[in-house]
Parts: structure tokens; C-alpha cells; sequence
């Protein structure tokens, strides 16, 4: 990011300033244009299954089917998340016997041998991140469904949050990939892969499929449809 | 279907905004979200193509030697990236070696060489092959790229081994730290200014030919 960067707002919305309880804001649907998702083109006048004509992507109103593929990409992940937690990520052998590690008894051997800024970066990536993804999708999914007007700001930058840090938990994915490809010396110490690293994976490609699904604009659709009823 | 070019879409609420004129390194955020609409890419466009090729010259080297050297009773063991990722697949989790072998390997390479083709054949104003497939692939990709969760791994594990035995990192690991840097420059746009580059790039030929 650009130290210099300067950031303006763009104020002159058309219509409303900025709240959306004061008067309803002119939509892009509202007015019956459709923006592309690839090159944000607006076009005018699309009829169903039109390309966009910078980019040639589909153009479409809302992310296609939004609501149900973000719920089976999500339940799917909350199914996932039970085995991820439970069987061993890794397996190490040496002299002194097996030990089998689970994502949290990593984080409690960093905690414990005294490297904690570490077992903090591994607590907030294996853990927390996935698990706040998980309950964010579900509140936003049941806001959405229950047509709610509440805290439409937080629940946006909510989301952008989820976005943002749920590559993160690929971490995990990544040092048991590493220890089992470096931890190879025969009768001395050797790291196995156990089958909890392949459901956690399939947690965090799960989630972040579920949050590309979900389209926000559906957040605000809801509210406008309300305040505009209102007024 | 009529192009409206003198209004834009707030991605993340659907809030119809006029375009502004954005001076140097400006961005426009959504009065109503708070989410970017735009961004100025007149400095971007210009570095782009150079820290693409240093991208691609530090993948090479990230890829070929080995990211973490281990000590241990006189044995030395070290692996590459792409070591670990054929000794997990022959481990019976060939699924997950998928996952980190696109992650890491395929995905990175794949944006940085269509970043390369399209950035390097910009200025030419006849129409490109796939030009649209690809800038549309590179920005479908940008998620699923995760070189710099790769390189807080690579800390994890060394700090994890340094109890265990003697480890010392490899010249793949300072790669991918510069790597780190280097596409989180070249990425920081979004790739969907590729359109507005290229078509920046045609008006101004248009007008020096005119």
C-alpha cells in the first residue's frame, strides 16, 4: 500500500447522502442497470444471459443462487470442522514413541515451550479465524433470510473482515506440509500427516468458497425495500 | 445494452456513485458502505510490468532450492517446496498436496506469467487473444494464491524444529520473502484495472496518432 495514498469518499451519491434510513439510495437495480463482476463496466438495457461487453464475463444482477450455495458451502464446513478438530493433524515418531498432535495441542506445545508469540499467530489463524468465519456467514445468511435492518454497517465490514482473513488459516496446511517433507530421517524422528490436516483443509477452502458465494448486496437490498416501504 | 460510463456500482451494496476524477494514488469509497470504489492505477500502471518479471525471477529461485535445512545427529535433511509436497502425496493425502501444490506453486505462477503477458502486449492496440479470458482468470485466481500464508508457515515450522534440532533456512526462504513483497505490490489492485489500464493505454495512442 501506498504510504501517500489519499482517500476520498465519494459524497455526491445520487439521491440520498449517506444514510440509508433518511431516504431510499439509488441502487444499480433500482435504476435497472446490472454492473459486471469482473471489470465493474454498468450496463444498461440487459437482457438475461447478455456478456458484458468489455470483458465478456456473464452479467449478472446478483451473485447467481447466492443464498443456498453459501448454506451448503457452509454446512459442509461446520460438518468438517468436527473432525478437523478432533483427529491428529500430525504424527511424530522417535526414539521416545509416537506422539499424535491435534491443531490445539500444537498451539498448547508453543504456549508451553515458551515461543507464545507463536502460539498466538497459531491460536488466531487454526482457530479463531475459521471459527469466526463460520459463526460471521451463518448471523449474516440469518439476517439476510429474516429480511433484518440491523447494523447494516457492521455487518459490512464484518464480511470484508471475513474476506480478508480467511486465507490465513491455510497455516496450519502448510507447517504440517513442510514438517512431513523435512521431518524424514529413519530412526531418528519422522513426521506423518494424519487425516485431521485434510478435514481442516476442506474447512478453509469450504468457508472461503461459502464467502465468495455470498453476495452482500443482498444485505442491503433487504434494508432499502424496507426504508423505501416506510417512506 | 448501453454502457452508462459515467457511473459506477458500489461492489459490496449496488450503490449508484458518479465517477471522479481521481488525482495521484486517490481511492473513492462508497458513501453508503464504506467499500472502495475505484482507485488511481496512473503510477501503478508503470511498475507493474518490472516488479511482474522481478516476481517471476524470485519464483524460480523460491522453487528450485531447498526452503529449510535440518541438522540432526549429523544427518542433514532439507526439502524444497515442491519435496514436501510429493512426500505428503506419497503419504496417502494426495488431496491436500493438491491443495498446497496449487496454492503455492500453481496459482502464484499462473498470475504472475498472465500479469506478464497481459501488462507486456498492453500497449498494442490490436485485439489480443484471450486477452479477456485471462484477465478474467488472473482476477478469479487472486484468492486462491497464498504465497505470504506460505511464508508465515515456512516461520512456524523453523520455529517449531529449532527445539528438536538444528535448522537453518534456505535460500528458498529468503526467495519467498522477497516473492512476499513483490505480489503483495504487484496485487495490491484489484486486476480488474487491467481493463482500464488497457483502455487508458488506447486513448492515449489514439491521441498521439491523431
Amino acid at each position: 500500500m501506498p504510504t501517500d495514498s489519499a482517500v476520498r469518499s465519494a459524497s455526491d451519491t445520487l439521491g440520498a447522502k449517506s444514510s440509508v434510513n433518511q431516504a431510499p439510495v439509488k441502487t444499480a437495480a433500482s435504476l435497472g442497470m446490472v454492473s459486471c463482476h469482473y471489470c465493474a463496466t454498468l450496463w444498461k438495457d440487459v437482457k438475461a444471459h447478455d456478456h458484458c461487453g468489455r470483458c465478456g464475463a456473464r452479467l449478472h444482477q446478483r451473485k447467481p443462487d447466492s443464498l443456498n450455495r453459501t448454506w451448503a458451502f457452509l454446512i459442509a464446513a461446520c460438518i468438517m470442522y468436527v473432525p478437523a478438530n478432533i483427529l491428529p493433524v500430525m504424527t511424530t515418531a522417535s526414539f521416545f514413541g509416537e506422539k499424535h498432535d491435534t491443531i490445539m495441542s500444537g498451539i498448547i506445545y508453543f504456549w508451553v515451550s515458551g515461543s507464545w508469540e507463536l502460539a498466538v499467530i497459531v491460536f488466531i489463524a487454526s482457530f479463531l479465524v475459521p471459527l469466526f468465519k463460520l459463526a460471521v456467514l451463518i448471523l449474516l445468511l440469518i439476517m439476510v433470510r429474516r429480511r433484518s435492518n440491523w447494523r447494516l454497517l457492521q455487518r459490512a465490514k464484518l464480511y470484508r473482515l471475513v474476506e480478508l482473513t480467511g486465507r490465513w488459516s491455510m497455516l496450519d496446511v502448510f507447517v504440517v506440509t513442510l514438517l512431513a517433507g523435512l521431518v524424514q530421517i529413519k530412526g531418528f524422528a519422522t513426521i506423518h500427516a494424519g487425516p485431521g490436516i485434510a478435514s481442516f483443509a476442506a474447512v478453509v477452502v469450504l468457508t472461503m468458497l461459502a464467502s465468495i458465494s455470498f453476495d452482500p448486496r443482498l444485505t442491503w437490498d433487504i434494508a432499502r425495500q424496507e426504508s423505501g416501504n416506510q417512506v | 445494452m448501453q454502457e452508462i460510463s459515467g457511473l459506477i456500482a458500489c461492489e459490496e451494496c449496488d450503490a449508484i456513485h458518479r465517477r471522479q476524477a481521481l488525482d495521484h494514488n486517490e481511492a473513492a469509497l462508497c458513501s453508503c458502505c464504506g467499500a472502495e470504489l475505484e482507485r488511481d492505477m496512473s503510477s501503478y500502471s508503470k511498475r507493474a510490468l518490472p516488479l511482474t518479471l522481478a516476481g517471476l525471477i524470485m519464483y524460480i529461485i523460491a522453487n528450485i532450492f531447498p526452503v529449510v535445512e535440518m541438522k540432526l545427529q549429523g544427518i542433514v535433511s532439507r526439502t524444497t517446496l515442491m519435496g514436501s509436497v510429493s512426500t505428503l502425496s506419497a503419504e496417502g493425502m494426495p488431496l491436500v498436496a493438491f491443495l498446497v501444490l496449487v496454492t503455492t506453486i500453481l496459482f502464484p505462477l499462473m498470475q504472475l506469467l498472465i500479469l506478464a503477458y497481459l501488462l507486456g502486449s498492453i500497449n498494442r492496440t490490436e485485439h489480443l487473444p484471450a486477452f479477456n479470458l485471462l484477465a478474467r482468470l488472473a482476477q478469479t485466481l487472486r484468492p486462491w494464491s497464498m504465497v505470504e500464508v506460505f511464508l508465515l508457515g515456512t516461520i512456524v515450522t523453523f520455529v517449531k524444529l529449532t527445539s528438536m534440532a538444528t535448522v537453518l533456512p534456505g535460500a528458498a526462504l529468503w526467495a519467498f520473502g522477497i516473492l512476499t513483497i513483490l505480489l503483495a505490490a504487484v496485487f495490491s489492485f484489484n486486476p480488474r484495472y487491467i481493463w482500464q489500464v488497457a483502455s487508458l493505454k488506447k486513448g492515449e495512442k489514439q491521441n498521439a496518432d491523431g
